[in-house]
């Protein structure tokens, strides 16, 4: 299990998760939500559970597990 | 260290465009209130504005103020009702433009509320127009070459104003980034302590982006904040009264 969890129906495509992202591990992951935007993905391997998206999301994408 | 946006500002999805940050200070205040056992206690008057879409998203107690006049309207909560926190929500043009009158003079008498200013510069819900924040320079729908100093005035500083009155709290933030953020939870925390207290006027102005109307991204936007407004508008505590000089 990764170290954040994501809701992708929450996110509106802003980036501001992957402009602060310290480790580039969140990029727009090339699918559609309900809502009609690009959603983003994390990739577990680069992840370390910082908190920044989680801090700089302005629509709770984000939830730090650990 | 886990980390989940409070129950009280997420269960419900925003309407606000890619990148606004109301979000942001929402969870802050969501945040604070879970720390300080108080998410029950918190009575909100908003502004007719984009604030105003909060009512469907906050599930905290909620008022929407005459436009400009939230602060009055906060303070009116607070006289009647002692045991809750009155804050009131609004923007630089319903705080520095409209409702500049009622910003004043509920510093000058020292009212028992809080006051959150949510600065970007324009007027955003009616489509961008020229507010008493913008930048000299700043094209907006309403100074489509540039607010010129000379004919739509300078930038307006609440310090300026604000800045000898004999009032309990006023300082700046900005939410450009995550170390930002982080003091701007410091800064409203200090204010909702002091207003739990009964100190009087605390005023926290916290600089947010308007991507939509800015024309830019709500990364460019961040960056917008930290280039151009921040070197503009100095980041700080300006006045508080009891605490550490």
């Amino acid at each position: 299990m990764g170290k954040v969890s994501v809701t992708t129906d929450r996110c509106k495509a802003c980036h501001l998760c992957i402009a602060n992202c310290p480790k580039e591990a969140i990029s727009p992951s090339g699918k559609v939500n309900s809502k009609g935007y690009e959603y983003i993905v994390v990739d577990d391997e680069k992840c370390v559970g910082c908190g920044s998206c989680y801090q700089m999301c302005p629509d709770y994408v984000f939830e730090i597990l650990e | 260290m886990k980390q989940k946006a409070p129950v009280s500002i997420s269960s419900n999805p925003h309407s606000f465009c890619q990148g606004c940050a109301q979000g942001i200070v929402n969870r802050l205040i969501g945040e604070i209130m879970e720390e300080m056992g108080t998410t029950d206690k918190l009575v909100v008057t908003t502004d007719v504005a984009c604030g105003a879409m909060n009512v469907e998203v906050w599930n905290f107690d909620t008022i929407v103020g005459a436009h400009g006049r939230p602060i009055p309207t906060a303070t009116g909560v607070k006289k009647v009702r002692k045991d809750v926190l009155s804050v009131a929500h609004l923007g630089d043009g319903a705080a520095y433009n409209i409702g500049l009158a009622e910003t004043v003079h509920g510093a000058l008498r020292d009212d028992d509320v809080l006051v959150l200013v949510l600065n970007n510069g324009v007027f955003a819900m009616t489509g961008g127009q020229t507010s008493a924040t913008t930048l000299v320079g700043q094209k907006t729908t309403s100074s489509v070459k540039g607010k010129r100093a000379e004919k739509e005035g300078k930038p307006f500083h609440v310090e300026d104003v604000l800045g000898k009155m004999d009032i309990a709290y006023l300082a700046r933030c900005s939410v450009d980034s995550v170390p930002a953020i982080k003091k701007t939870k410091k800064y409203l925390k200090k204010a909702f302590e002091k207003h739990q207290r009964g100190e009087g006027f605390c005023l926290v102005e916290i600089l947010t982006p308007c991507p939509t109307n800015w024309g830019l991204s709500p990364a460019a936007s961040m960056e917008r904040i930290r280039n151009e407004v921040i070197p503009q508008y100095p980041l700080g505590e300006f006045i508080d009264r009891g605490g550490e000089e």
